[in-house]
């Protein structure tokens, strides 16, 4: 009982200092000249994070097709092993056009600093509204998007042993959604690229290479034709390569040579930094390379927010409801949250559990070449989690129970 | 008064078509820089060694400077290829810096060429991972992300913009179809992603779904770049024509081409209101040029793709048979491809099956 107390002291957020999210908060300014007069600003407002009792709180955004039915799967893994995150649901529905929806999620993910979101529908092809994945992004200042490829040794394909970074520009480039019909029958669609946004990511990427032991950044490109968007972004990572990170090899490569080589020889890669639009194609095609959509996750980092999501965003729509969904995906991006936020056990244990599901179990769905459903292929994850957790004997473990006392 | 009603009853062949009474045509022969002079010379001779009714015009285009200071192609090659109405071209080399336009834009632009046609089909002999590949990928040439509109509104801010036109989207749409349609083919895909960019390639699509009711016989469908990227690398065999714009296009076609083993065995043609051009798609090789050691099967793939759009399917077929017998045999193999031959020996060798 006294360690019970001493344990809820330790952890009373007021005790330990409460953290605001730090960011610019520049004069008021309407929206109008928020966009037109300062195109680069984005409007920032503090709110504290929330931290209570040791536990995470996280915002999960299902999404639309298989979003709900992974997120289930995903709540069932933490309930079993007591991850000590409580997920704060935003359903956002599609058929609505207004944006209070994403509004209301976007002010949790400030509050909670975390998410967890699948795939958001925008049902409305109405050109003045925004894809709401984008205007997430963009409204959080998610600026890089990080993916990592690493081949499963338990999943048929035709190349082997593949481990590919992609480092991808998030939030302007070909996605800044500025577009306008001048006369009828011709339509400009802008792509934005500033020197800031390039450098800020092309900076996250050699920093990623150096912390985490990787030799080479391949920036990949198109700037024999788009002179000076892509000619801006390559200049910044040369220059950032040069100056600061002399010990990272840095070579580029154009986009078109670049799919090529990754669907004859993709081990020449390492870290591949890009912009929006070819970050989309080249994650799609090493996914593809790797077994598909179901298996990979993604990670959005913003200065003050990170959200977790599937690597190749897809909504998965034909087969919701099915039960033949990859749950993998999702549950990766769990796991990488748990990592983001410190709970370095947990996060071991369920990644250790999908491996073993994966490569030694084989128990797959049907995309990756397996006859399992969904729930069968969750099961045994959670089958594996238990085993592992008992065969290392440990008490901070407690199932069913949902408090650990956490250090 | 006689004379034209005799030219009423006779008809005039092909408007503008540089004809002989013979029915030998002409043809605008470009051979490029690096290894392009030993290729063409390749597929001329075989060309001649099947009795194709051919007359090439050679004509080059280096650069040259115009009257108002900017280089450009020189003007007794766009007279000949406006003559001709057909161009037969080996790879170019751009000059890097600034002042020279890409010759090859600048080619594109002149002649109107605005579909870029690009058929990917595995050839038996060349082992790749990927088997049974048959794609047609066809890229809208003339705008799109590559319109080249740029520039710096402020320090550090740099736009860059994709035109999309209605007039553009339909050319191609409508050539898309008729291709699938003259070819055999079941099946059209656009490709697109109207989910960001709704008003861009939401018209371009917009323009497909109209010309695909015109179209009954060919199945339409439409699917994001990032699910095609997706399928395509695990399972080339679900598509079959692709249409798309111009960035789209060149990266989905670069892309296929890396399916089936590279561009030094891909064929590409661009078609344009007026006339057509075939090219080899590969670079120029400085490092092999003039040691016999080029690989000619591009170039002979696109002249095959020539005949058929001139209508000599025979010769075609013929030349396009002892191609394939000589990679499946793989003798006299070049370099690029693992064997140890020559250019003039492999050319040799497809002459020796022609019959």
């Amino acid at each position: 009982m006294a360690v019970r107390l001493l344990s809820k002291i330790r952890l009373v957020p007021e005790l330990r200092g409460a953290t605001y999210s730090s960011s610019a908060a520049p004069a008021q300014l309407s929206d109008f000249d928020a966009q037109h007069k300062t195109p680069v600003i984005r409007k920032q407002k503090l709110i504290p994070v929330a931290q209570y009792g040791g536990r995470h709180a996280v915002t999960m955004l299902p999404g639309g097709g298989i979003g709900p039915e992974v997120m289930g799967y995903v709540r069932d893994i933490f309930k079993y092993i007591g991850a000590p995150v409580d997920f704060e649901v935003v359903d956002i529905d599609p058929t609505v056009d207004n944006d209070e929806d994403v509004q209301y999620a976007i002010t949790t993910i400030k509050r909670n600093g975390v998410g967890l979101k699948g795939n958001i529908e925008t049902k409305s092809e109405a050109a003045y509204v925004t894809s709401r994945n984008v205007a997430l992004r963009n409204e959080l200042d998610m600026y890089a998007y990080v993916l990592n490829c690493k081949s499963f040794p338990g999943i048929p394909t035709r190349h082997k042993d593949i481990d590919v970074v992609i480092i991808r520009q998030n939030t302007e480039g070909e996605y800044a959604m500025l577009e306008h019909e001048s006369v009828y029958g011709v339509i400009e669609s802008m792509k934005v690229v500033t020197a800031t946004n390039s450098e800020r990511v092309c900076r996250f990427a050699f920093e990623f290479a150096k912390r985490n032991g990787r030799k080479k950044v391949t920036t990949v490109h198109k700037a024999n034709i788009m002179k000076l968007s892509d000619g801006l972004f390559l200049e910044t990572s040369r220059r950032i390569a040069r100056d600061e990170y002399p010990e990272i090899e840095h070579n580029d490569m154009i986009i078109d040579n670049c799919c090529m080589q990754l669907v004859a020889k993709p081990h020449q890669f390492d870290v591949m930094l890009m912009t929006n639009l070819y970050g989309s194609i080249v994650s799609n095609v090493v996914c593809g390379l790797l077994g598909g959509a179901g298996l990979l996750s993604g990670r959005n980092y913003g200065d003050h927010y990170a959200v977790f999501e599937p690597g190749t965003r897809n909504t998965g729509t034909a087969i919701a409801g099915k039960n033949i969904a990859n749950p993998i995906a999702m549950i990766n991006a769990s796991v990488d949250m748990l990592e983001h936020l410190g709970h370095h056990y947990h996060a071991d244990l369920i990644r250790r559990a999908v491996a073993k599901t994966i490569n030694v179990d084989r128990v797959l769905t049907p995309d990756v070449g397996g006859t399992a459903s969904s729930t069968d292929v969750v099961t045994n994850i959670m089958e594996n989690m238990g085993n592992m957790a008992r065969e290392n004997d440990d008490a901070a473990v407690v199932f069913g129970k949902s408090f650990i006392p956490y250090c | 008064m006689a004379a034209r009603i005799i030219r009423k009853i006779v008809p005039a062949g092909r408007a503008g078509a540089a004809q002989y009474s013979t029915g030998v045509r002409k043809v605008t022969l470009i051979p490029g820089h690096g290894i392009g002079p030993e290729i063409t010379v390749a597929v001329q001779k075989i060309f001649e060694a099947a009795k194709v009714p051919i007359e090439w015009d050679e004509v080059d285009v280096t650069a040259v400077r115009g009257p108002d200071g900017k280089f450009g192609i020189p003007q007794k090659a766009i007279d000949s290829v406006n003559a001709n109405k057909i161009g037969l071209k080996g790879p170019l080399m751009t000059p890097v810096g600034k002042g020279y336009r890409s010759l090859n834009l600048a080619l594109r632009k002149e002649f109107d060429l605005y579909a870029n046609v690009r058929p990917c089909k595995s050839l038996e002999g060349i082992k790749t991972l990927y088997d049974n590949v048959d794609v047609v990928t066809i890229r809208e040439n003339t705008e799109g992300e590559y319109s080249g509109i740029e520039h710096e509104i402020v320090d550090g801010v740099v736009q860059s913009i994709k035109l999309i036109t209605e007039e553009a989207s339909k050319r191609v749409a409508e050539f898309a179809f008729q291709f699938a349609q003259d070819n055999k083919r079941k099946k059209v895909t656009a490709v697109h992603k109207a989910n960001i960019m709704r008003m861009s390639d939401g018209l371009f699509l917009r323009c497909c779904r109209d010309l695909a009711t015109k179209y009954p016989g060919v199945t339409f469908e439409e699917r994001y770049l990032d699910t095609v990227c997706l399928n395509m690398v695990q399972d080339p065999s679900k598509f079959d024509v692709l249409v798309m714009p111009n960035l789209y296009g060149d990266i989905m076609s670069d892309m296929c081409s890396g399916l089936i083993g590279g561009l030094g065995l891909t064929p590409s043609g661009n078609i344009g209101k007026n006339g057509a051009l075939f090219e080899s798609v590969h670079g120029t090789a400085p490092d092999i040029a003039g040691k016999d050691m080029a690989n000619p099967t591009a170039l002979l793939l696109s002249a095959i793709m020539m005949l058929r759009h001139l209508q000599l399917n025979d010769h075609a077929d013929m030349i396009q048979n002892a191609c394939y017998q000589t990679l499946r045999e793989g003798k006299s193999l070049t370099g690029d491809l693992g064997g140890t031959g020559k250019c003039s020996e492999y050319t040799n060798a497809i002459i020796s099956k022609l019959n």
